[in-house]
């Protein structure tokens, strides 16, 4: 047998590689010197480090150091106490609908994880059964692996949703409304909760409002996507103020939570995926389907950072800390955002940079094309994606002024 | 003409209440559910066997149901080289960034080297691909994805039988099931000729599955013999093997040895899948620790098929965790505690196999005339007693010893202190 026959995967061509990471790989090649890394959505210090929350150092040493705790296999939907203290978290300490029995969850491998059991459980059960033909709508633009979690569900028509205004650099609500109105009947839409990733542009109170309306009287599906609470704004219930809405005008809903971001937990893989069902029983057999999907995808969560989560949530004392974290993240990244605007501006930068200041979370779109942002990789060795989207806590107080001026030589040599 | 009134106005009738109907189910459904029409899903059987154990008051029960290896006094047992590697981790004060979608890369290559031995000339060549996996299952499913992305439209044999999850892994990526004979009823062990007869038949360049070692849920395993011939017919008839080695180290004790057919197949040619995990012998259960390998032609194809196998693994979970992951790297990396490792993987076998064999004298001893030899033929976590339906439920209802219908029992749920009881159990049911 020749073994060159033999293969059965000769045929597989190479994929493109996924482009958020491979810059960060670039970036990594890189030796000049004033470089900077723009690119992956993950929190760094002012010295541009990565950064291990206090409270979950503390936390941790607590899990080393209990003698109770083993590796046993957590149940199929993970650690009870983990998932209901992570939807109050969403929902809120008194939300009426977790009083009334009908929130539940599931554990899920970060926010990606529990996007994917959502996605699963919408193809198999949502309007039909196995309707792969439901039309799933992410907006335009959208955090790029979103398209992929559906579309590798087996939803066969992906579209997208009026978001971002590039000419004014803002929201086009006018536009995201239109869709809402002409779209099918039940189609999803994939809602960010706050700090929409990439633009950073979120809707106001009166239009997501004016978006909950339009929803339920089209009888469209919620799913959230909430990778950034408490992030966005420092508070916890300010950045969980669309999703409360929505619960209180009864939709029946999902919520992808990642807890990568505000617990700075990235590779532990913690995530959740809230349940919100008209009533006990439909929940009690939503899980029990959930349950089925988990068990033929990885059979059952990880242990470490659910652990580390849940233990932080229902200790008062824990919990404040933690709090503490995610507002000395949040501050660090909104002093960022003031500071660059400001060197912009005294620059005279061409262009208006108040989207700078207004947009609000981990990303901002600078809106640089992508020549402009080909010069700023290959000329100036700041690293961002194609899209013209800078990630906040790669900047620093020792490299926001080479950022600067690096943006500003970009505008003005580059069209 | 009255009839005809009649009948139209009947119809009318009708038609009215047909509206009014349709407009209260409309209104209804609104203010109802998108899931009314979700069932309940089917209770998991083992669980349910978890569950009616822990609702029983009797102080003597005994849970044979779990896949989870216990001490001697029936706890769970947190390997000493596992907690070790947790100081040396948690010392280092590392941070929590992202893993590369492949997982930790220290932790691939060492769980390549322990499958395939450190100097195998796959891991010299480079024509391996292995990445970090959610335990046997991740691995399993990215399989499964990739066998139907790249494979398809080819079916999968399952020997008959095979752990249950097996077979909604496989179909849910896609792909189709089929079987091959396997385990024989009537000897409690395995069906050689069987085996070979429905491999013989299986059309090329189907997926075959083999377990590498303690066969999940009979424990019976082919001899090294019995593997050479299986290999030869699998090479006839050009099937793509596929590998679950979810019990190397646990199986014989002897880590080497639970992973020969593995190593002899890729002598033999057989580019392979493996799927690996670290919840049993390393008990590292909920860490979710695994690796999945495809055996290429070449580093080339190697590379290919990683690319294919991130941009099946990044819409499911991105990126996979690392607690887990660092530890048993640790483990595999760190002289001293892969010694400690292999005594203690050692020391789990051995127990089992002292408890099958115990087992088997308290049969005697009991007095019972059937033939149980098989319960010390068999190896691993699992026996397949032979016990039929029947004999279960009187063994659960009369003795409080919990297992599966099949009469599977998880010999980790044995101890020096309940196998008399156990013995004189099914002395009992089957006398």
């Amino acid at each position: 047998h020749d073994p060159a026959t033999m293969s059965v995967f000769c045929e597989v061509p190479q994929a493109a590689p996924v482009a958020v990471f491979k810059l960060s790989q670039d970036f990594n090649n890189d030796q000049f010197p004033k470089k900077v890394n723009l690119g992956v959505g993950a929190y760094r210090t002012d010295e541009c480090q990565p950064w291990v929350l206090p409270v979950v150092k503390k936390v941790e040493k607590i899990i080393v150091h209990d003698d109770r705790l083993n590796h046993e296999y957590l149940p199929i939907l993970g650690l009870p106490e983990f998932r209901s203290s992570a939807s109050k978290i969403a929902l809120g300490d008194d939300s009426p609908a977790i009083q009334e029995n009908r929130v539940g969850a599931v554990q899920c491998l970060g926010g990606t994880g529990a996007l994917k059991m959502g996605a699963e459980f919408l193809r198999r059960f949502y309007n039909g059964n196995n309707n792969t033909k439901t039309p799933v709508y992410v907006s335009a633009p959208t955090w790029e692996n979103h398209n992929a979690v559906f579309a590798n569900a087996g939803f066969e028509d992906i579209r997208s949703y009026k978001y971002w205004d590039a000419e004014k650099r803002g929201l086009d609500f006018a536009g995201f409304l239109g869709d809402l109105e002409s779209c099918p009947e039940h189609s999803i839409f994939v809602l960010h909760a706050c700090a929409h990733n990439p633009t950073g542009t979120d809707p106001t109170h009166e239009q997501w409002k004016q978006i909950a309306e339009t929803m339920m009287k089209r009888n469209l599906f919620v799913f959230f996507d909430s990778a950034y609470q408490g992030f966005a704004s420092g508070s916890l219930d300010k950045d969980a103020w669309a999703v409360r809405y929505f619960v209180s005008m009864d939709f029946e809903m999902l919520c992808a939570q990642s807890f990568s971001k505000n617990f700075g937990l990235y590779n532990e893989r913690v995530g959740n995926l809230t349940v919100v069902a008209r009533d006990a029983d439909n929940l009690k057999r939503i899980l029990s389907q959930m349950e089925m999907i988990v068990r033929t995808t990885w059979s059952n969560p990880p242990s470490q950072g659910a652990r580390i989560v849940a233990i932080t949530l229902n200790s008062p004392e824990l919990f404040t800390d933690w709090k503490d974290n995610v507002k000395t993240m949040a501050d660090r990244v909104l002093l960022m955002r003031a500071q660059l605007k400001a060197k912009l501006q005294a620059l005279g930068t061409p262009g208006t940079w108040d989207h700078i200041t207004e947009q609000i979370g981990m990303f901002s779109f600078t809106g640089l094309n992508p020549k402009q942002v080909e010069y700023m990789v290959k000329e100036r060795h700041v690293y961002l994606m194609t899209s013209g989207r800078i990630n906040m806590c790669g900047l620093t107080t020792k490299n926001i002024d080479y950022v600067a001026e690096s943006i500003h030589e970009a505008v003005t040599k580059v069209q | 003409d009255f009839i005809n009134r009649s009948q139209d106005e009947l119809l009318t009738l009708f038609s009215v209440f047909h509206v009014i109907h349709i407009t209260i189910h409309l209104t209804w459904c609104f203010c109802s559910s998108w899931w009314g029409g979700v069932q309940m899903g089917p209770p998991d059987p083992i669980l349910g066997v978890s569950e009616a154990y822990k609702r029983d008051t009797n102080p003597k029960k005994m849970n044979l149901g779990v896949g989870a290896y216990r001490d001697d006094q029936g706890k769970p047992f947190v390997l000493s080289c596992v907690r070790k590697a947790e100081a040396v981790i948690t010392a280092k004060q590392m941070d929590k960034e992202y893993l590369a979608i492949g997982g930790l890369g220290e932790f691939t290559k060492s769980c390549a080297q322990l499958a395939l031995g450190n100097d195998n000339e796959v891991l010299k060549s480079g024509r391996n691909i292995t990445v970090q996996t959610i335990s046997g299952t991740g691995s399993l499913r990215i399989g499964a994805n990739f066998l139907s992305r790249f494979h398809g439209p080819r079916d999968v044999y399952l020997p008959k039988p095979s752990w249950g999850n097996h077979t909604p892994i496989f179909r849910d990526a896609g792909m189709q099931l089929k079987a091959y004979r396997y385990y024989d009823p009537s000897t409690c062990g395995f069906d050689f000729k069987g085996a070979l007869d429905d491999i013989s038949k299986i059309p090329e360049q189907s997926v075959i599955m083999l377990h590498a070692c303690a066969h999940n849920p009979t424990g019976v395993d082919p001899r090294p013999e019995q593997w050479k011939e299986i290999s030869d017919i699998v090479k006839k008839r050009n099937l793509l093997v596929f590998f679950d080695m979810a019990y190397q180290g646990f199986a014989s004790g002897d880590i080497d040895r639970d992973a020969w057919a593995v190593r002899y197949f890729i002598e033999q040619g057989h580019n392979i899948l493996l799927s690996q995990s670290f919840a049993k012998n390393m008990g590292l259960y909920g860490e979710r620790v695994g690796g999945f390998t495809v055996v290429c032609n070449d580093a080339e194809e190697a590379k290919r098929v990683e690319s294919q196998l991130k941009i099946l693994i990044r819409p499911i979970y991105s990126n996979p965790p690392m607690n887990g992951a660092r530890i048993a790297a640790t483990i595999l990396n760190t002289p001293d505690l892969r010694s400690l490792w292999l005594e203690e993987v050692h020391g789990m076998a051995n127990r089992i196999i002292k408890m099958r064999e115990e087992l088997v004298a308290g049969l005697k001893k009991e007095g019972s005339t059937h033939n149980w030899q098989h319960v010390t033929d068999q190896i691993g976590m699992f026996c397949f007693t032979g016990l039929k339906p029947e004999q279960v439920e009187r063994l659960t209802k009369e003795f409080s010893v919990y297992m599966t219908k099949d009469g599977r029992i998880s010999m980790a749920g044995v101890t020096s202190g309940n196998v008399g009881y156990l013995a004189n159990g099914i002395h009992a049911v089957t006398k």
